[in-house]
């Protein structure tokens, strides 16, 4: 049967981007080449045209893509170097295209529900009930492996671009030999089945996934009268070589009741087949016991052989040379086993039936050999099931790895054999261990998916030594397109107390939003991260605003800050000035007084805020009733002095002839409040 | 990015089975390309949706059930746009819809409050600057107000009958403002709300009296995306969140006499008291005898992992979507 999984990837130019009529530019990401042509052409450049193009899927254009999708024409001609100008595309090109597969998304998202199952399982259980939970959680892998395979034959049906269901089908062949791979590893590592029910189970894996033979079987059964149709006695043999003992008996039967003559002959296989021992699942006999049994039986069948019972029909007899093991006889059946894994279970359970898993690998290779019989050589899929039959892990998933073109299966798989405690810390050279390398690397290309990369999260959350820094690089690359995707990444990142990234999403999201001046969300995100600096920085731009328009905006935001305002000395003071202008408003002066002063005393206000604050007490000073007292107007008097003094040789305050007369009527309506307050003072009150 | 409005029939809601098991898959109906990511959708009426989505675009999707297909019946391009409307980027993100056939209210990230009608082109109001942060959700209080929650922890009432843009109110939480994500209102009795917040608080309001929360209840681990309650039944509220749980709060008073809720896998409850401020009692949400009224709440997931961005309730069925692209439907809530 021929595999998928050759590794031969035809060169494919992306179109658009044609090496041969302009130069290309690229640049490297972390998980991704960005390409695009320059306007550089080849200095004398031959007539040029498309080396092959390739099918629309493995183009995996992601974002970036500013024209339009028109495949450029390289109509240049030798000799010029510029050539016909180019669709202005820029060109993201990922190695791992799987992860955009859209029927594939169903087998990332529910594997990772089984690896984090498998994650959280409890440790404790031992022995058989810990043995029984991994072979469930290695099931649970399998049928997401056959319901993704389900979907994708569906897809592959239903669609009517030939290419699409080109590639579909080949998804499907890929996905049934990774499913054919993990459940000879579950028989073989996981429940590490032990003689006697090994090669039960070994049957159903072939039984399960040799289906070629599947339609033929339907057709004889169905068929009017079974033992007259020409594929008869295939069928027969196909339930023999599968050990399906029982329906091979029924179509006996059949045959017996069609022709007569051959009663018989009939009657006697009938029996042999009944009789075979086979291994039971249950501790019902022994090895030794079964042995024994099985021996018997053979010399029974040797016995019935020799004494030409079957002579005259040449198909039960090579039926009942197949019962003896003959291994030329099962061979003869080529074409009804199509694999050498089947020849070889088939083999086993003819000639040894108790077979131990270590002996395996020497059946098996000797099965390989007589099977392919030197006329091919095994392909990959081949390289690697026998790499398990010999229990060499590794190498089954090293052969894996470099065949497969994503690297979900043997990340998972190899999750698996960790949990199953079956894999050395066979150390790399940098020093993480396999399962962590593989799932670094799973995890790394699901991070170049726009959604997938939650999924990733997880991954590297249980690679201990080097999950957290791959997490850290990563997840500051995520596009934040809507603010609900940066606070998904933020939770992420203040679950795990990674305040370096929480503090630098918050600080791009807040000069987004005060880029589109909202300043509102702007603060709302310093104060997640408590980036003070941040804060100051929007209340200065609230002020600004206020000096340039003389009213506030977003006044809904600033009066309602609350405990936040003490995030920053600068938010405090707007919230404070702010506040100040409320108790004006309501004509609460002395308060509002008093307000300003410690805004000014108790250093909250910007030195630069100074000669507002002042003027805004002008007013206050001009108030019939005395509002400041004398203790206040020194304050303001002193503040007006440090402020004046502070800048002796700034040239355009004393020019500016504005600030001259503020400043001066400052000074005279201190000086008459001053006056005022003493005499109200110095007054006897309550006369 | 390929995103989809996609319509499922969750199977025959007459027949449960004799335990009243899942009857069947839920299987897809139709689809239709969507531009952008869905941040909310409303049924307008039996056959159209309204749709928000992360470009700032509000489109009217109208589905066919004769041949069950989906189109686009009518689309408000740049309806939530930051800065100005011509540029070519600065497209907002719309986070929030909720319609009252013919009239469907948006919100958005830029701050912005539509007002549209079903049949009209252009927007009937737009309220510009209608807040200084990003709008979170929008929820219809009476026929001509609205009640809008916003990323600074305010809960505003907005009269539309009024020409002046500013809110008729607003409450806040004491405290941290917290940002507000979802807001939703008690069916019948139009002066409780509940609201959830990005520390996972369910705060319950009643707008009749005070600018503060009457119950402030601890309820998930993260961002509480959506609040809903009950629309027959509204004894019983559903939220869910971003740390992967969906809560059941039931204050149904005789907890006792109802059977216990049985679910797929394990469930876990806690029992309740809510601390309240003085309140005359009315509805069970806003009583305050911690002894008499007890609040079973029950966590309807059992292995949670990724995030529960969505839910809705009708009748005895749920269904909720989670971060791992999956889609629930319990068809037997109350069973």
């Amino acid at each position: 049967a021929g595999t998928p999984l050759t590794d031969t990837v035809p060169a494919q130019v992306v179109p658009g981007a044609d090496p041969s009529a302009r130069q290309l530019c690229f640049a490297w990401g972390p998980a991704e080449v960005l390409v695009c042509e320059t306007l550089f052409g080849r200095a004398g450049g031959s007539r040029s045209r498309y080396l092959s193009r390739c099918p629309s899927s493995s183009r995996s254009c992601g974002e970036g893509r500013a024209g339009a999708a028109a495949p450029a024409l390289t109509g240049s001609v030798a000799g010029t170097g510029e050539g016909a100008p180019s669709s202005s595309c820029v060109f993201v090109v990922r190695r791992d295209q799987d992860i955009y597969i859209q029927t594939l998304r169903k087998l990332f998202n529910e594997s990772h529900g089984i690896f984090m199952g498998l994650q959280r399982s409890e440790e404790e259980l031992a022995g058989k009930s810990r043995k029984a939970q991994l072979v469930q959680v290695s099931k649970n892998y399998r049928s997401v492996i056959r319901a993704c395979m389900e979907d994708m034959h569906q897809a592959a049906v239903s669609t009517r671009d030939p290419a699409l269901q080109g590639q579909y089908s080949t998804q499907v062949s890929i996905l049934s030999a990774m499913e054919l791979i993990w459940n000879l590893c579950e028989i073989l590592f996981v429940e590490a089945a032990t003689a006697g029910p090994l090669l039960l189970r070994l049957l159903d894996w072939v039984r399960l996934h040799v289906c070629d033979v599947d339609s033929m079987v339907r057709e004889v059964l169905s068929s009017e009268s079974p033992s007259k149709h020409k594929l008869f006695w295939n069928v027969v043999d196909v339930f023999v070589l599968q050990g399906r003992m029982d329906e091979a008996r029924h179509l006996l039967s059949k045959e017996a009741s069609a022709n007569p003559t051959s009663m018989n002959m009939c009657k006697i296989l009938d029996d042999l087949m009944k009789k075979m021992p086979v291994p039971s699942l249950g501790n019902t006999q022994t090895l030794t016991e079964l042995e024994l049994k099985w021996q018997h039986w053979h010399e029974e069948c040797q016995r019935y052989l020799q004494d030409g019972t079957f002579a005259s029909n040449p198909h039960m007899e090579s039926i009942c040379k197949i019962l003896l093991g003959d291994e030329d006889a099962i061979l003869e059946k080529k074409e009804l086993m199509t694999t050498w894994y089947h020849f070889l279970v088939t083999r086993l359970l003819y000639s040894h039936p108790t077979v131990k898993p270590m002996e395996l690998r020497f059946y098996a290779q000797s099965s390989m050999d007589l099977f392919l019989g030197g006329e091919s050589s095994p392909e990959p899929l081949d390289m690697i099931l026998m790499a398990a039959f010999e229990f060499e892990m590794h190498q089954v998933i090293k052969e894996c790895s470099i065949v497969l073109s994503n690297w979900w299966f043997v990340a998972h798989l190899t999750d698996l054999l960790d949990h199953c405690k079956l894999l050395q810390s066979h150390n790399l050279y940098f020093g993480s261990n396999m399962r962590e390398f593989l799932l670094l690397e799973y995890a790394s290309g699901l991070f170049s998916h726009h959604s997938l990369w939650q999924l990733g999260v997880d991954y590297f959350d249980h690679c201990p030594e080097y999950g957290r820094v791959y997490l850290e690089l990563h997840i500051e690359r995520i596009p934040l397109s809507t603010e609900q995707k940066a606070l998904k990444v933020l939770r992420i990142c203040e679950q795990r107390q990674m305040h370096e990234q929480v503090r630098s999403i918050c600080k791009i999201m807040a000069m987004k939003a005060l880029r589109n001046n909202r300043l509102g969300s702007a603060l709302s995100w310093s104060i997640r991260a408590k980036d003070a600096a941040f804060a100051t920085l929007i209340s200065d731009r609230f002020l600004k605003d206020y000096c340039e328009r003389g009213c506030f905006s977003d006044l809904d935001l600033i009066d309602n800050l609350g405990p936040s305002m003490l995030l920053s000395d600068r938010l405090t003071f707007l919230g404070k000035y702010r506040e100040f202008h409320r108790l004006y408003g309501e004509k609460r002066f002395p308060e509002a007084a008093r307000l300003l002063l410690t805004l000014m005393t108790a250093h909250i206000a910007p030195c630069s805020f100074w000669m507002t604050l002042l003027t805004d007490a002008l007013p206050l000073l001009e108030q019939k009733e005395v509002i400041f007292s004398a203790e206040q107007t020194y304050e303001l008097m002193r503040c007006l002095e440090d402020l004046t003094a502070g800048n002796p040789d700034k040239q355009k305050f004393q020019d500016d002839d504005v600030e001259t007369t503020k400043v001066e009527m400052l000074r005279l309506a201190l000086a008459r409040n001053l006056a005022r307050v003493i005499v109200k003072e110095g007054t006897v009150e309550g006369s | 990015q390929d995103n989809r409005i996609s319509i499922w029939s969750a199977g025959d809601l007459g027949n449960a089975g004799l335990n009243g098991e899942y009857q069947g898959e839920p299987h897809l109906l139709c689809d239709i390309q969507h531009n952008g990511d869905v941040m909310d959708m409303q049924f307008l009426d039996q056959e159209r949706i309204v749709v928000a989505s992360s470009t700032g675009t509000v489109t009217i999707f109208r589905h066919h059930q004769n041949n069950q297909t989906l189109s686009a019946n009518h689309r408000w391009e740049k309806a939530h746009y930051h800065v100005d409307q011509d540029t070519s980027c600065g497209g907002a993100a719309c986070t929030g819809v909720v319609c009252n056939n013919p009239e469907i209210v948006t919100v958005g990230e830029d701050g912005r409050i539509n007002l549209f009608r079903a049949d009209q082109k252009d927007a009937v109001r737009i309220i510009d600057n209608a807040d200084s942060s990003t709008l979170h959700a929008v929820t219809f209080l009476r026929t001509t107000e609205i009640l809008t929650v916003n990323s600074i922890g305010q809960l505003k009432i907005w009269d539309l009958r009024q020409q002046r843009n500013e809110p008729s109110q607003i409450f806040s939480l004491a405290g941290d403002r917290v940002p507000l994500h979802c807001v939703d209102r008690h069916p019948n009795q139009q002066h409780i709300v509940a609201t959830g917040g990005q520390d996972g608080m369910l705060s319950i309001w009643d707008i009749r009296q005070g600018t503060m929360p009457v119950s402030l209840l601890n309820a998930h681990e993260a961002e509480m995306w959506e609040v809903h309650f009950h629309p027959s039944d509204p004894d019983h509220l559903f939220t869910c969140s971003e740390d992967g749980s969906l809560w059941h709060w039931d204050t149904s008073t005789n907890v006792s006499e109802k059977p216990s809720f049985l679910h797929q896998g394990g469930r876990s409850t806690a029992y309740l008291s809510h601390s309240t401020i003085n309140q005359s009692v009315v509805s069970a949400w806003l009583s305050n005898d911690p002894t008499k009224d007890r609040m079973e709440i029950t966590n309807l997931i059992p292995n949670q992992t990724l995030s529960v961005n969505s839910l809705d309730v009708l009748g005895p069925c749920l269904v909720y979507g989670t971060d791992a692209e999956a889609i629930y439907v319990n068809r037997q809530l109350f069973a």
